[in-house]
Formats: structure tokens, sequence, C-alpha cells
């Protein structure tokens, strides 16, 4: 098993290399697109602005090459976000792997921004990636932006508006909130991902 | 539904946790990695390490035990204190902590702020807030006060914590931590005259802190603030509240909260 984290220039990977090593899996940090592709597992991490991250990934020629990868991937928060088709925030286009638009969270008035801390997942339709989560299990969010549940969405959360937290088509996977960082559950999903069959 | 969190404070200095009343007085409670992982264990939804030596002294924080807790830890915690600028930031980062929470630093150069929040996203900083209230014949208003991790140089700045609430949304905070320095370490309770006041100019996420003893202090303060969360010391590393019976109690209270195991 190699696990390579596309390096898209985020400060803070080293908590998902950490939650990697607790499951045994050392990853590799890399924006070489022939390292990329000879992964068995690719995780698109991602803190920081939608512009910025995908300024990188092009520089890297990676705007072509992950949309082609036949892995599993997993993209993280910002990382989930750009799996999809246009991000409102810097007005950017995404990968377009996934279908939808990334917009503000547009919330009833006495909800703070960001949408930090632990909500619950319902899930929508069952999946490997989510096998022993059980019922409504609470994985840590922190985000600004955000996707509608659409029809890549096998699970999703709510606060104040109804949020894709989990979506999944063919081999792309991408999580709203930060598994590295989300105790057990957490801990659970990435290891559903690293079990994932090809 | 968005749980509120439960935050351990953990003191640190010289690489040991201790815990002091108003700011004074510390003694030693433990080890870093030993009470980090009994929190974690017990249920604890965020950790805050707060360096107490390392603003005052002009040092920046150790990266050594935050990487050993980043590794130990799958919650995420904040570091607090000797952050003064990107690349003080960039390294408590990169050893793995979420975020960073700035405070005296900010007071000094508030651009800091912003820096921070366009390098590293707002979600990264919380912006630390010491507030005194001040009762006058005409009215009651908080003021925010720096260095309160030295008795010796800890004074007022004279600003209003409402302006500086509002000032520091403007410039990118992700989130905020307001110490009730009135009630820090004694027990009583949270203030939450103040922290209503200040949760009514708050949009972004706000931390309730100083004055925890009971778990009914706890229910109060989410009952009539709407904090995001609650975050204390004392009680917690003396044992005298327990987070999952303390869970169990606001769950009972009707708080939205999360279970202390999967």
């Amino acid at each position: 098993m190699s696990v390579v984290i596309v390096d898209n220039g985020g400060a803070n990977v080293a908590s998902l290399r950490y939650a990697l090593e607790r499951l045994g899996t050392t990853a590799l940090l890399s924006a070489d697109p022939d390292c990329i592709r000879a992964a068995s597992r690719v995780i698109l991490p991602g803190v920081g602005a939608a512009a910025d991250a995908m300024a990188r990934l092009k520089r890297h020629g990676l705007d072509a090459v992950l949309p082609r990868l036949m892995q599993p991937v997993l993209g993280i928060c910002l990382g989930m976000q750009l799996l999809h088709e246009h991000c409102e925030e810097g007005d950017v286009q995404g990968l377009g792997i996934l279908p939808g638009v990334v917009r503000r969270l547009r919330l009833p008035a006495c909800l703070p921004v960001p949408h930090m801390g632990w909500n619950q997942l319902a899930i929508n339709t069952p999946h490997a990636l989510l096998d022993g989560l059980g019922t409504g299990p609470h994985l840590y969010f922190v985000h600004s932006y955000a996707l509608c549940p659409g029809s890549a969405t096998i699970a999703q959360t709510d606060y104040g508006v109804p949020i894709a937290a989990v979506v999944s088509r063919a081999n792309f996977h991408g999580v709203q909130f930060h598994p590295e960082r989300s105790a057990a559950a957490g801990a659970r999903l990435l290891a559903n991902f690293l079990a994932l069959e090809q | 539904m968005l749980a509120r969190r439960l935050i351990p404070c953990l003191d640190v200095r010289d690489g040991q946790v201790v815990k002091g009343v108003k700011f004074r007085d510390h003694v030693v409670v433990g080890a870093i990695e030993t009470l980090a992982a009994r929190y974690r264990d017990e249920g604890a939804d965020e950790l805050v390490f707060y360096d107490i030596t390392a603003s005052p002294s002009d040092r920046t924080v150790d990266c050594r035990w935050v990487e050993r807790v980043a590794r130990l830890l799958d919650i995420p915690f904040c570091v607090a204190g000797g952050i003064r600028s990107v690349a003080a930031a960039e390294a408590v980062l990169g050893a793995g902590a979420e975020k960073v929470s700035v405070n005296t630093p900010a007071l000094t150069d508030p651009s800091l702020i912003d820096a921070l929040a366009h390098r590293f996203g707002s979600q990264c900083v919380v912006v630390g807030i010491d507030s005194q209230t001040v009762v006058t014949a005409e009215a009651t208003r908080y003021e925010v006060w720096q260095h309160t991790g030295d008795p010796s140089r800890a004074r007022s700045t004279a600003r209003s914590t409402l302006a500086w609430v509002r000032e520091v949304q403007q410039r990118g905070a992700g989130e905020i931590v307001l110490n009730c320095m009135t009630n820090d370490g004694v027990r009583a309770g949270y203030d939450r005259a103040q922290l209503s006041a200040v949760r009514a100019v708050c949009a972004v996420p706000l931390i309730a802190s100083g004055g925890a003893g009971t778990a009914a202090h706890f229910i109060d303060v989410f009952t009539q603030c709407a904090v995001d969360g609650a975050l204390a010391a004392g009680v917690f590393h003396s044992g005298a509240i327990r987070l999952p019976a303390l869970k169990r109690q606001l769950a009972q209270a009707g708080i939205p909260v999360r279970p202390c195991s999967l």
C-alpha cells in the first residue's frame, strides 16, 4: 500500500500524516505527477483558499492528472470542494470531477460562520467508506464554504442548512470534515478508505 | 446537530502543565502528554495549550512538544502564547496544531490577525481576549487587558472589549476565546452578562473562559449565552468535574454534546 498526500501548499498536513501513522501507514507528501499516478491511494488535503490551492495544482499539471486517476482518491475539506466544478471562493474553476458548485455558507443570522466543531452525519446511501460509523456519528468540521447535497452525496450534515458531508462517485470520494481530527469515527473512515477495493 | 464543545485548557510552562489562580501562584499539575491523552480518552472535544511563559519573556513556542502532542491526539488542538509572527504560526501549524491563538501580540500589532488569516485561512486563527469588567457610577463596561501571563506586566489597554471583538472579526479572526478575568480561577460561574454582550456582536464561534466550578455553570453558559464552547482548566485538572459525567448532565439538560466514544 502506497499512500500519497498531494502537496498543495497547505501548512498543516502533519495531523493527517500522524492519523495515517496511527493506522500503520506512512504517507508520502508529493506534487509529482508520476509519484501520484503510481500511488495505490491518493489523498487531496486542503486548508486555505481555493484559488491558491487550484493555482498550485495547475502549476504542477495536476489539474490534468487528478481527474484521470483510477485508484481510490479522497478529498478532505477544501480538497473535497476542489473535486467539484466551481468554487465561489475566489471564483475559481475546480477539477470538475464531481458535479456542483461550492458556495459561501448562507445561514440563519444566529449561526456563527465558520461552521466549526463536531456535527453529526446522516447517512443517505450505505457505502464501504462509512462502514462501522453507527448512527449519527460526530465528525469535526471547520469551513465557511460548502456544497448542497447532490447526486454524489452519500452522507450529509445539518447546520441551519443541509450540507454535503461525504460525496462519492466511482473511485473519487470526498469528506467536508477532518477525519484526521475526528477521534475514533474519523480513524474508522480513514481505515475504510485505505481498505476500499481498487 | 452541532455539538457544544468542552475544551480543557492546559497552561504550559517549561514543558509541564501548571495551574494558577487569577494568572498567579502556579503549581505543576502534570506532564503535557499524560494530561493530553487523559482528556482525549475522556471525551474532550478540543484542547488548548497555552504557553504562559512564551509571550511575556519574548520567546516563541517550543515546537517539539507540539509535535509530540499532535502524534498523540486525534482531536483538534490550539496553541496559544508566544505566536507573534506568520513564521511562528507556520511552525506551530506545521508541527500539527489545528489552530493558533493570539492575544497580546495582536493588541501590539493588530495587522498580525490579517496576515495570519490571509496565509492560513480564518479557520486557523483564534483571537484570545482577556477582559475585565469595569463598573462606574454611569455604566458597566468591559476593558481588554494585555500581558496577562505575567502579573508584573499585566495591564489594561483601555480598549473596549466590544470594539476589539468587532475589529478582530473584520481582520479575519475565525474564533474568539473570551476570558473574563474577574471570574477566572474562582469557580463561581462564567461571566454570563459579559459573554452575552460579546455574543451579540460576535458572528464567529465564541468560546467562554473563566469561572467554571460546577456542571450547572456549563449548563447556564450554554443555555443563556449561546456560546459555541466552554473552556476550563482547574476543575478538569483536579478531577472535580469529569468530562463523561459532565456530558451526560449537559445532554440531560437538552444541550447537544458529542458522546464520549464511538
